[in-house]
């Protein structure tokens, strides 16, 4: 592994276009997107349904299913290029250099496999160690992500733990190598609240104490709140918004995440009536010219069904809309 | 929230327009039984709903929180007559609906209530036009005598929703979840009810399109005076919806009251960390102390007071014995601490 330059991110995506050839012709589900995750950093990627979040996440990993395809762009882990890699090369930087939680803990454990088997293989794939010291490894790992009685339950299968319980073996799966960087893809959504807060509290002191970076996948808002560093905001396959987690959740630029924060019901703000997005995200066919969101944008102009906004920098965050532009360049568009 | 006043449980007498006393569902899920006469294993009885009741008054919403496996959905089934309970009633305006000799009265005040489900891409038959879904409850009671009118019927439900009467003519996989949902809450109005029981109705959604539905269901209640009973897991919205919020735990509630008592003032250590537990968006890097433990199996309970092993007041008491619930101010909380003053 080679040693990073200390102001080098851990992960670059450069001009990411994912597409997914079809009969009725090419759908772009993620159209040139670029985004940096810097060592021991969270950042939230965070979007509704068909935004292109996961999408990202699988491209980063490798595992986008045919017929879906990286089009343009590149993926840079420490350096080094790996959108290109061939299969094998990409089979030993998962698990290795990148770790994955998905959503469904229970989909991504083998059920026929004792837990510790499964932890076992995983670390011997990975690292040179004996069976009895991967053993050693994994029960040290499953102590340290809070299963209770790890020396007895590492011998359980998985049907036999709680949903949270699983999805904390799902988490001691993804840190056996001690990866940087760890894709988790909507890893809260299937559980309840009180078990959503022990994992993003599990999920933020593991990355603290390992020093990994966590790319965080989801939709909803206040999971990226409560643990995110820096949020990344998609719609219809491009970054809205993108910057520290405060900002973008408190101060909101983007009017699509603007809406977004008004429609999330607030306790203790009894509102008669919530803040609402007409319309829904475009699929992905109908995606209009100019600023995707510009059908459903109260503040939609000309230019903005004419021509991409591209991401620039207003005080802390990065924002794609016209609305920010220098007045002289709006008044152009406009006529 | 809603400026109708808001209805204390026991206040019977007109406004009350349902009433689940003692209600109780037991599931028997006992292995086979060779099973049990082989391996001498017991019967397993789950008490998916053990003993609970509340009230409903006319125009309120009520509120049903808890987290997966509490019987929160198993109470909505029971009072739409789903299940038939084990034991307890159910009056629906004064009429008993739940014994066994209650047949005729549910048949006869089942068109009053409807029920919204949570996913709609499974709650919609995808080989019908959305006409005949909206159409359906119309025409299974005879309430509309042609099919001219059924069909103008069908077009104000539409437009009534958010969607346009041309829509009818589609099937269910032309539209979104969000367009979806609108056609079940068309499918349950189009009956005139005026009881809505909704399950989960928008947690298969995205945010900013359960916007649209809560306001929606809001706007609607509002029009026709409707009564809700809301199932939910998510504290937000059932903040925003509700006049009255009873928190679940294991088949029991385990404390309610009205909104923003039960929120600004939570007694119940169970509810306390439930509200513990929502990321909330203003206090962004706040640190918290995440309750540890689950919700134990519903087969096997712990004994007294279920919440005990998680709960960080529980004594030797609560281990024992089985709080009920007693009336704090506004609010019924079933608590040991609580009532011992060792909880304020």
């Amino acid at each position: 592994m080679t040693t990073a330059p200390a102001n080098q991110p851990l992960l670059e995506i450069r001009n990411l276009r994912i597409e997914f050839p079809t009969r009725r012709g090419i759908l772009v589900a993620v159209d040139d997107i670029s985004l940096h995750i810097d060592p021991g950093e969270i950042l939230g990627v965070v979007g509704e349904s068909g935004a292109g979040k996961s999408l990202t996440g699988a491209a980063v990993i490798g595992l986008l299913e045919p017929p879906g395809r990286i089009a343009d762009g590149q993926i840079i882990l420490e350096g080094g290029r790996i959108d290109n890699l061939p299969y094998e090369e990409m089979r030993k930087i998962r698990g290795r250099r990148i770790g994955a939680i998905f959503q469904d803990p229970l989909t991504s454990l083998n059920p026929l496999y004792s837990v510790s088997r499964q932890l076992v293989e995983t670390i011997q794939t990975h690292l040179p160690l004996s069976e009895r010291q991967a053993r050693a490894r994994a029960l040290e790992l499953l102590q340290e992500v809070g299963i209770p009685g790890a020396e007895e339950r590492i011998d359980h299968y998985p049907h036999q733990f709680s949903g949270g319980m699983r999805q904390r073996v799902v988490i001691a799966l993804a840190l056996c190598a001690e990866p940087r960087l760890i894709i988790a893809d909507e890893p809260t959504t299937a559980l309840d609240v009180s078990i959503q807060a022990q994992i993003i509290s599990l999920l933020k002191r593991l990355c603290k104490d390992h020093q990994t970076a966590v790319m965080l996948v989801t939709h909803d808002m206040g999971v990226i709140a409560e643990a995110a560093d820096r949020v990344a905001v998609m719609y219809s396959g491009r970054i809205a918004e993108v910057g520290p987690v405060q900002d973008v959740v408190r101060r909101a630029k983007h009017p699509y995440t603007h809406g977004l924060m008004g429609s999330i019901p607030h306790i203790g703000h009894a509102v008669a009536k919530l803040t609402q997005i007409e319309g829904s995200m475009p699929r992905l066919q109908e995606i209009p010219p100019g600023c995707p969101f510009n059908p459903r944008c109260p503040e939609a102009d000309g230019r903005c069904r004419a021509e991409r906004p591209e991401l620039q920098w207003i005080e802390n965050t990065e924002v794609a809309c016209h609305r920010f532009d220098a007045p002289e360049a709006r008044s152009q568009a406009g006529d | 929230m809603t400026e109708a006043a808001q209805v204390p449980t026991e206040a019977a007498g007109a406004d009350l327009l349902l009433r689940a006393h003692d209600l109780k569902r037991y599931f028997d899920v006992s292995p086979p039984f060779l099973n049990r006469v082989i391996e001498r294993l017991p019967r397993a009885i789950v008490k998916a709903v053990d003993g609970v009741s509340f009230d409903i008054g006319r125009g309120e919403t009520f509120s049903l929180v808890g987290e997966s496996g509490c019987g929160k959905s198993t109470v909505a089934r029971l009072v739409v007559g789903l299940y038939q309970p084990t034991a307890g009633g159910i009056t629906f305006d004064g009429i008993d609906v739940a014994g066994q000799t209650a047949a005729e009265a549910r048949q006869n005040v089942q068109s009053r209530m409807q029920m919204i489900f949570q996913d709609p891409y499974a709650s919609l038959n995808p080989r019908w036009r959305v006409a005949n879904i909206v159409a359906e409850p119309i025409r299974a009671r005879g309430l509309l005598p042609s099919n001219r009118e059924v069909k103008a019927r069908v077009g104000e439900l539409l437009t009534q929703v958010g969607l346009s009467p041309a829509d009818s003519e589609k099937y269910p996989h032309e539209f979104s979840g969000g367009q979806r949902q609108r056609i079940s809450i068309a499918r349950a109005l189009a009956g005139s009810p005026d009881f809505l029981v909704c399950d989960e109705p928008t947690s298969a959604l995205d945010v900013s399109v359960q916007a649209q539905i809560l306001n929606l269901m809001k706007e609607l209640q509002r029009q026709y005076h409707l009564t809700y009973l809301f199932i939910s897991h998510d504290l937000a919205v059932v903040y925003h919806v509700s006049t009255t919020v009873g928190v679940m735990y294991l088949g029991r509630l385990v404390e309610w009251a009205p909104t923003q008592t039960l929120f600004n003032q939570p007694r119940h250590p169970y509810t306390r960390m439930l509200l513990d537990a929502i990321p909330d968006l203003e206090m962004t890097g706040r640190q918290r102390i995440p309750v540890a433990g689950e919700v134990p199996s519903p087969i096997n309970p712990p004994s007294g007071c279920p919440f005990h092993p998680r709960c960080p007041h529980a004594d030797d008491r609560c281990r024992a014995e089985m709080p009920t619930a007693h009336a704090t101010g506004d609010s019924h909380v079933a608590c040991h601490a609580v009532d011992d003053g060792r909880l304020s």
